[in-house]
């Protein structure tokens, strides 16, 4: 019965490695700049369940901290991204 | 495969182990579906719904995943993934609003520059629609 978890979580973190590598493609190709930030914001989230899959493959707690920060982070640097895209400047 | 197991990994219970194999599964399918609508559909307003769909869904299996695991490895109730999932329930809106609101304004500026409007009234809508 642990090998069909091992199997689920490695499949799982394959899948979510594919992922990260797609949301890159489109950083690196997307034609206009609110693509490539809605992509930088995937990118984010993407992180953020892979290392929630790390915590469970080593079985350890200290990686919800690291998940919690990175998804804080991820939605401050968005909102500023997409404010700077509408108003030319962040803070006003 | 056993040096890929950690030891509390090998005495969780089946009755447990099972859905958590399952949510792991489902949880990485949609990440990998919600990733692939990203790279692969035609605009951006088409393009917003894939990372939507991985960043509520996806993260959603994935924590009640990572909560059923560590309470039946710790041998208690662990809920502090319900911080993760609230945060991102109430934040995932907020940025695609916002990203969606900035894509107008530049197609709208766009447009309007194209129509040779001057850069105090290329943020007002045409008269004509």
């Amino acid at each position: 019965m642990t090998v069909v978890l091992a199997l689920a979580l490695g499949f799982a973190q394959l899948c979510v490695m594919l992922a990260l590598a797609f949301c890159a493609i489109r950083l690196l190709l997307g034609p206009t700049a609110q693509d490539r930030i809605l992509a930088l914001d995937s990118l984010w989230m993407a992180a953020m369940l892979f290392i929630l899959l790390l915590g469970i493959r080593f079985s350890s707690m200290v990686y919800f901290e690291a998940a919690l920060v990175i998804a804080l982070l991820g939605f401050v640097s968005s909102i500023a991204l997409a404010k700077f895209l509408i108003r030319g400047e962040i803070i006003e | 495969m056993s040096e890929l197991l950690t030891a509390s990994m090998t005495d969780l219970s089946p009755w447990l182990a099972i859905p958590v194999a399952l949510l792991l599964v489902l949880g990485g399918l949609i990440t990998l579906i919600g990733a692939l609508g990203l790279l692969r559909l035609p605009n951006f307003f088409q393009r917003i719904h894939g990372p939507a769909v991985f960043i509520t869904v996806g993260t959603g299996c994935f924590l009640i995943a990572s909560m059923l695991y560590f309470s039946g490895t710790e041998e208690r109730p662990v809920v502090h993934e319900l911080l993760i999932t609230a945060f991102v329930l109430l934040t995932a809106p907020v940025t695609s609003m916002l990203l969606m609101r900035a894509a107008v304004y530049r197609n709208l500026r766009a447009r309007n520059a194209r129509n040779g409007a001057s850069s105090t009234d290329a943020y007002q809508f045409p008269d004509d629609e």
